[in-house]
């Protein structure tokens, strides 16, 4: 009895400190709304955390997306061979980099190299009292810590998944023509022909929202760290384990609204 | 020592203040006055709730029960943005600096300035520079506080508080760690500080010559109470028997026994 009685309590106890989590996401979340058009706005800050958040992460999407695409290309052809389907493996590697493989992984990504960091560095300067420092000094924290980086997020993350549509697309290219011999100008034509504006834009839409999910996971966790050392270590951990979890249970949600 | 109280309405007052992390109550019930213009001294051993109690009296943290009132206004009651702009009358500075490690010493300094006044770039050089050689510091500007030692960061620290000349200064242990010529530097600049009309600064230390040189009155917290409060002269007199034990660095009798 007892030990089952134990088996609740901890569960619940489990339970609770997820739905504390969740609720920590939405309370930052609904900051970042409320400060992000207040004044002043800090430009140095936001172009600091743009280039973080976007540029420095061109090369990592780059080759993500590259191998994506060659690899999809040559698993397809392989089936649609069978069939005397593999004309279309173009409209394959487009459809599905656009809609769905490139805003997911730029999203995991990103959230393994951005999300980290943020949470490492927020929950360094918790832990150091550099928040407190902030606060001491009439800066709301979240206004000028939070808000750049989220804002990065939502702003980067549809770019980068752009690219990574393009150099997807390129990689299919690369193997189709390069490896089986396809006809490079039919391989452009079946892109195009399948594929429409509202693919590329539903792909975006998403990419954005993973870019909110995943610096807000890591904000949120970097602003509540507590126990020093250890503590970001653990802030760390969990900002990217959450935070391409939050991503892939939301993606099926969003593809199932944008569908 | 500083200029005598003046008999007007508390600055600060604090009301039954309790504060609890956890399980561990770390302050049990505080009542105190501080008036305008006067410099008080909070000592008392490590884990006293001393840090704990400075935190609350610019709403770093919120009382679990009681109230901190500033200049008639209850913090726990004041909108977020009122909590703000009162917080710009305070300047503070935190035990091991709590320095923003992404930036040079100078743009430490030149925050609050910056972020608060329109100055010219020239004026706030100018201001920086003030403040360094108050601190005894000077040629460190392009240094980050990664470089500084210990005892450099809680001076550039120091500087980062009363940069914007507030009201208000509340510094927490602003001389451990410091050589007794650069302790004796900041009580002058504390005494200096605290002959402007108006100014009220209250001062975490456990350093009893530090406490004397500075202190308009010394409070002593014990466990999380207030144990004994009095004009600096007459607290160094005290028959208290735990008061002149920590006066004269001595283990109390009542806890000998442990030993």
């Amino acid at each position: 009895m007892v030990a089952i009685a134990r088996g609740l309590e901890r569960l619940g106890r489990l339970a609770l400190r997820g739905f504390e989590d969740l609720g920590r996401l939405f309370s930052i979340t609904g900051e970042f709304v409320l400060w992000a058009p207040r004044r002043p706005f800090d430009v140095r800050e936001w172009f600091k955390q743009m280039v973080r958040v976007g540029f420095d992460s061109i090369p990592v999407v780059f080759l993500t997306c590259m191998f994506t695409g060659m690899v999809l290309a040559l698993q397809t052809y392989k089936g649609f061979e069978r069939f005397n389907a593999a004309g279309y493996v173009a409209s394959v590697v487009a459809l599905s980099l656009t809609r769905e493989l490139a805003p997911v992984l730029t999203g995991l990504m990103v959230a393994g190299r951005v999300g980290s960091s943020m949470a490492a560095e927020l929950g360094t300067m918790r832990v150091t009292e550099q928040i407190d420092a902030l606060q001491a000094m009439a800066t709301q924290p979240v206004h000028y810590l939070v808000v750049p980086r989220v804002g990065a997020g939502v702003l980067m993350l549809p770019i980068l998944t752009l690219v990574g549509d393009a150099v997807g697309i390129l990689g299919g290219w690369l193997v189709s023509v390069g490896m089986f011999g396809a006809n490079s100008f039919v391989y452009w034509q079946r892109t195009y022909q399948f594929l429409e504006v509202n693919d590329v834009t539903s792909g975006l839409i998403k990419a954005a929202c993973f870019g909110l999910i995943l610096s807000v996971t890591g904000c949120a966790k970097g602003f509540h760290t507590t126990g020093g050392a250890e503590g970001v270590g653990r802030a760390t951990t969990s900002a990217v384990v959450l935070g391409c979890l939050y991503i892939l249970l939301s993606d099926f949600f969003l593809t199932k609204l944008l569908f | 020592m500083a200029t005598s109280v003046a008999a007007t309405a508390p600055k600060i007052r604090v009301v039954g203040l309790t504060k609890s992390f956890g399980d561990r109550r770390v302050l049990e019930g505080i009542d105190l006055d501080i008036m305008s213009g006067e410099s008080l001294v909070v000592v008392g051993g490590s884990g006293a709730g001393k840090t704990v109690f400075l935190k609350h009296l610019i709403g770093l943290l919120e009382p679990d029960s009681g109230h901190v009132v500033v200049d008639g206004v209850d913090l726990s009651q004041a909108s977020p943005a009122q909590a703000l702009e009162l917080r710009k009358r305070f300047g503070m500075s935190f035990q091991e600096g709590a320095l923003f490690d992404s930036m040079t010493v100078f743009d430490n300094i030149a925050f609050p300035i910056r972020r608060h006044t329109s100055r010219s770039p020239a004026e706030v050089a100018e201001r920086v520079r003030e403040c360094l050689a108050t601190v005894r510091l000077e040629g460190v500007e392009r240094k980050h506080p990664a470089e500084l030692s210990g005892g450099m960061k809680r001076r550039v620290g120091f500087a980062r508080a009363i940069a914007l000349e507030p009201e208000i200064l509340l510094f927490d242990e602003p001389t451990t760690g410091l050589d007794p010529i650069n302790t004796a530097a900041i009580a002058k600049v504390i005494n200096r500080l605290g002959a402007r009309e108006g100014v009220t600064s209250v001062t975490i230390t456990h350093d009893m010559t530090l406490a004397l040189r500075i202190a308009d009155r010394v409070a002593m917290l014990r466990a999380g109470r207030i144990i004994a409060l009095d004009s600096a002269q007459r607290f160094a007199a005290t028959a208290d028997p735990y008061v002149r034990a920590f006066l004269e660095g001595e283990v109390p009798v009542d806890e000998e026994e442990a030993l």
